[in-house]
């Protein structure tokens, strides 16, 4: 068997196009992989072998018919955060084990219309709720370069998936960081989209003002192919934008020009190197800092004042969202019913308590108080203020410095060890410190590896005004181009 | 002591949609058990709420009828609770910003004088499913077709001070949004239902009782009723040395009493806050002259123009403008060929009102419609019929012998104009009759009545009543 797993997606699709390769051989191949490795690694959920390989014969029909896309015959992996019609929609929660959706989340179709193939539902933290994977019903994912330590969250299946090369390509979704950081922790490229550029509709919703869909891929040019195919307007989605969509991949600057980023403004934020930023992790930004400059970029010092309030304002937002989102699971109409009820409170208060588990329990627990009488305005309506005051921090630098990317770490360490913080569930909160602010303004950042410490994949972030996806893949693209970091592989995983 | 009650409504309105307020299902009543649930109405994991431009439309047009507010920027907000028949567990519905605040509503009362009753706001939610407990052995059935049916929730302030001027607020409110199109008005089937708020203080005192809240009102008698029945609870609570507590109370219609639901320690910390999945309404200028300008006429113009166009009295008007269904009955019968508006008037108001009232029937199930009873009208003006015999032919068609003609031909009706048809009837009855003829002319005038009456008699009261008179009193006088 060729080493399918080895090419990216922009490759497989050459591949597939000039048919070296088939939709059914590649989903073989994948799905083999799937079953060679996952039993150590955990990444999925559920593996849809036989709809997958319908769908690629089917992908393969197309191909044959001269009415392919770039994303046809492509395998793919699904966040089960997805609902997905005839399959599974767990969210990683005993609550929905016996959830069959009973429709197509709207990204689902899209990317079913764009002819690729579901391998199976990735494993993820509880209702998205999580930071390293381990607050999964189904256990928790290890990162495929260290299986002792946690692939990040929420996104750690789809990440560790992607990063094993049991798929090329994987959905994720990012509430507070849970694309870019597991991204980070395992070594890929993972953006989070402008709040509103992919809709949510079949989105199982965390904290709805925060959550955004983004891939999870091998390099930038993959994530701008998948980026295509889930962006764009849903009248489903009340808070899905409808305007006109650049040609992602097209606005990749692929030129011989040595100097490709002469013009560029990258920010680097002092908020963002400060205490709790571990030295490796420092020291490879810093690198990468001056691979920019040789590109041409120009690199400015910018602050972001407010840095320091979003993690307390996330913690008071999201999970006041969530308190109230994750209402419906009352065991009435779907999902975990607990035996025998004696009565409708004993049956809400045990099909709950059955189902949930422990942080997410913990976060509606902090929503419903941050939103009770007497307290609404002392947190829910003063962390809206903060949230405010954060955008306008952003807006400062993008609108008034004329900054076009913001460059930091995407989370202060590599990958840390399982348990390692599941007891602390502040110190785990603060992974997330470099990524939440960018929720709280709804603006695009992605995250792509740089140079490694000790072996662990460390996680670059860059941030962008919003609706300038196609400037942040290229910014991201040029420094791909001349560096291998996100070739890497894992070694037991690479042949 | 001499106490005064305090009185403040809110309704809830259905509006008259075709699809539900935050989804594509539709929102027709008595389909079965959910059908009418699609994914959204569910609250299937996932799903989110797009909403209904017409409910805003709807809203809007009330908004306008009563001359409140239209809110610039209104924004819906989640009413956070648990309930079987409550798919999300929260409500979506408007708190800080409603879509439509202060306007007011002129009431009529027994005396004949008017209040104005302000109303404080009214905002856009979604219903929830139904419960059902009978038919399931023990345990709750539930139906979702109703749930995310659009409603208007129409808040009064605490001005009205007996059942009877609550009752006649609600039947204002009740008439104008069927005027308007927004909404059925059907209270059997829970599309036009309401709750009280009522609390009784010292005649004179300026600061409220404590009110309760008197739930899920569903008709005018059961309204009246239980307000009545709260307040002289109430007063006969403090005298008896009580004191009223907050709290919510359901009235039952069988018992005609309200009785205790849940106290104010009891009340749900609904936790409200505005909802993520949903944007903020803006409306502008533009929009709301568009919606202005679909306004129908409205019943406080329609009465004017009643009286001024067809020369009816205030009382005529005000009865014939009591429902947009009435007044349009109306303006058919006075607008059909040979029709009179007078006429018209009297017939609508009293024959036929009489008759739906003794049948406790509504006006859409008249069997008399309004081009029959405007065809009766012309044969009465054109002489065909007298006034009398219109009741003979309006009965027959209650009872769906047909229109007016065929009625009049088949039973042989038409009026005798013919004078020497009734000459001849004239003639034999004075030949019947020597001895009172002879009265007659010695001075017993009263005796003219005797000979009508023979002669309509005679003619099966077919004869003109005027040519009658005519002929008898040339007879008579020569």
């Amino acid at each position: 068997m060729t080493n399918y797993h080895t090419a990216t997606v922009a490759e497989l699709s050459h591949a597939l196009h000039s048919k070296k390769v088939s939709s059914v051989e590649l989903t073989r191949h994948f799905l083999d992989r799937i079953a060679a490795h996952d039993r150590r690694l955990n990444s999925f959920i559920t593996v849809t072998t036989e709809q997958a390989l319908a769908a690629a014969a089917e992908a393969d029909r197309r191909i044959a018919a001269g009415q392919a896309g770039p994303l046809t015959g492509i395998p793919l992996a699904q966040k089960d955060i997805f609902c997905t019609e005839g399959v599974r929609t767990s969210c990683a929660s005993r609550m929905l084990d016996n959830f069959i959706a009973p429709y197509d989340a709207t990204t689902v179709q899209r990317l079913n219309a764009a002819g690729m193939v579901m391998l199976g539902k990735t494993n993820m933290d509880e209702f998205a709720m999580g930071s390293s994977n381990e607050t999964s019903y189904y256990g928790p994912v290890r990162n495929p370069w260290d299986l002792d330590r946690v692939p990040g969250g929420s996104s750690g299946g789809s990440a560790a998936a992607v990063a094993a090369r049991l798929a090329p390509i994987a959905t994720g979704t990012d509430t507070g960081g849970s694309i870019r950081q597991p991204a980070a922790l395992c070594g890929l490229t993972g953006l989070k989209p402008t709040y509103g550029l992919v809709s949510r509709y079949g989105m199982i919703a965390f904290a709805s003002s925060l959550d955004q869909a983004g891939p999870i891929a091998q390099s930038a040019e993959d994530a701008a192919l998948l980026l295509q195919a889930l962006a764009g307007f849903d009248p489903r989605d009340s808070t899905s934008l409808d305007r006109h969509l650049p040609d992602y991949r097209a606005a990749l600057d692929n030129s011989d020009n040595t100097s490709p980023l002469v013009g560029v403004r990258i920010g680097v934020p002092q908020e963002y190197f400060g205490d709790g930023l571990s030295k490796g992790v420092h020291d490879a930004i810093a690198a990468a800092i001056a691979a920019y400059r040789k590109l041409g970029a120009e690199t400015v010092d910018i602050t972001l004042p407010n840095t320091r309030y979003a993690v307390p304002a996330y913690y008071v937002v999201a999970p006041a969202e969530c308190s109230s989102n994750l209402s419906r699971f009352d065991g009435v109409r779907f999902g975990h019913r607990c035996q025998d009820a004696v009565d409708l409170m004993d049956l809400y208060k045990r099909s709950r308590g059955e189902g949930f588990g422990a942080e997410v329990k913990r976060r509606i627990m902090v929503g419903t108080y941050v939103l009770s009488a007497g307290y609404y305005d002392a947190y829910y309506l003063q962390a809206q203020k903060v949230r405010r005051l954060i955008s306008d921090d952003f807006r400062r630098v993008f609108d008034g410095q004329q900054v076009d990317v913001i460059l930091g770490p995407t989370a202060p360490t590599t990958a840390f060890r399982l348990n390692d913080k599941t007891s602390d569930p502040l110190a785990m909160y603060l992974s997330d410190i470099y990524t939440i602010a960018v929720n709280l303004a709804g603006l695009p950042a992605l995250s792509m590896p740089v140079r490694p410490v000790e072996g662990l994949p460390v996680g670059l972030q860059l941030i962008g005004n919003y609706f300038s996806e196609a400037q942040l893949l290229n910014v991201a693209h040029q420094y791909q181009r001349v560096t291998t970091w996100h070739r890497q592989i894992p070694q037991a995983y690479a042949k | 002591m001499e106490w005064q009650a305090v009185i403040g409504l809110e309704i809830h309105a259905q509006l008259a949609t075709r699809s539900k307020i935050f989804s594509g299902a539709a929102t027709a009543y008595g389909a079965a058990p959910n059908t009418q649930a699609c994914a959204v109405d569910l609250g299937l994991p996932g799903v989110l709420p797009v909403l209904n431009g017409e409910a805003v439309r709807m809203a809007v047009k009330f908004g306008l009828a009563i001359d409140a507010q239209i809110t610039p920027r209104s924004v819906f907000a989640r009413k956070n609770y648990f309930y079987p028949d409550l798919p999300k567990g929260y409500q979506i519905s408007q708190y800080e910003l409603p879509i439509v605040a202060h306007g007011s509503m002129e009431i009529e009362l027994e005396d004949g004088t008017t209040k104005t009753i302000g109303i404080v706001r009214a905002h856009l939610e979604e219903d929830a499913g139904k419960s059902l407990h009978e038919d399931f052995h023990g345990l709750t059935g539930i139906d979702l077709n109703r749930a995310g049916t659009p409603l208007i929730e129409i808040v009064s302030g605490p001005e009205m001070h007996s059942a009877k001027e609550a009752v006649a607020y609600m039947k204002k409110i009740h008439a104008l949004v069927r005027y308007l199109d927004i909404c059925d008005g059907n209270m059997q089937e829970g599309s036009f239902r309401c709750d009280a708020n009522v609390s009784v203080r010292p005649l004179g005192q300026e600061k409220l009782g404590t009110r309760a809240e008197i739930k899920n009102l569903n008709s005018f008698r059961f309204i009246e009723r239980a307000i009545n029945h709260e307040i002289a609870r109430q007063i006969e609570l403090i005298e008896g040395g009580g004191k009223v507590v907050q709290e919510t109370r359901l009235y039952d219609a069988e018992r005609d009493e309200t009785r205790s639901m849940r106290s104010k320690e009891e009340a749900f910390d609904y936790r409200y806050f505005p909802d993520p999945d949903l944007l903020p309404v803006e409306l502008d200028d533009k929009y709301i002259e568009w919606v202005r300008k679909s306004l129908p006429e409205l019943p406080v113009a329609k009465r004017q123009r009643f009286i001024d166009q067809y020369g009816l009295t205030s009382r005529d008007a005000t009865i014939l403008t009591a429902s947009r269904e009435l007044a349009d009955y109306f303006e058919r019968v006075a607008k059909a060929p040979g029709s009179d508006a007078k006429l018209a008037a009297n017939w609508v108001s009293g024959e036929l009102l009489g008759a739906l009232n003794r049948e406790a029937r509504e006006l859409d199930q008249s069997p008399v419609t309004a081009t029959m009873l405007g065809g009766l009208i012309a044969r009465i003006v054109d002489n065909t019929i007298s006034g009398k015999i219109a009741k003979e032919v309006f009965a027959a068609m209650w009872d769906g012998e047909g229109d007016c003609d065929a009625i009049i031909n088949a039973r042989g009706l038409k009026q005798i104009t013919d004078s020497g048809s009734i000459e001849a009837l004239i003639d034999g009855i004075l030949a019947k009759n020597p001895q009172q003829l002879a009265d007659y002319r010695a001075g017993k005038d009263k005796l003219f009545g005797f000979f009508v009456g023979q002669v309509m008699k005679a003619s099966k009261g077919q004869a003109n009543p005027a040519q009658l008179n005519d002929l008898l009193k040339k007879k008579l006088d020569s």
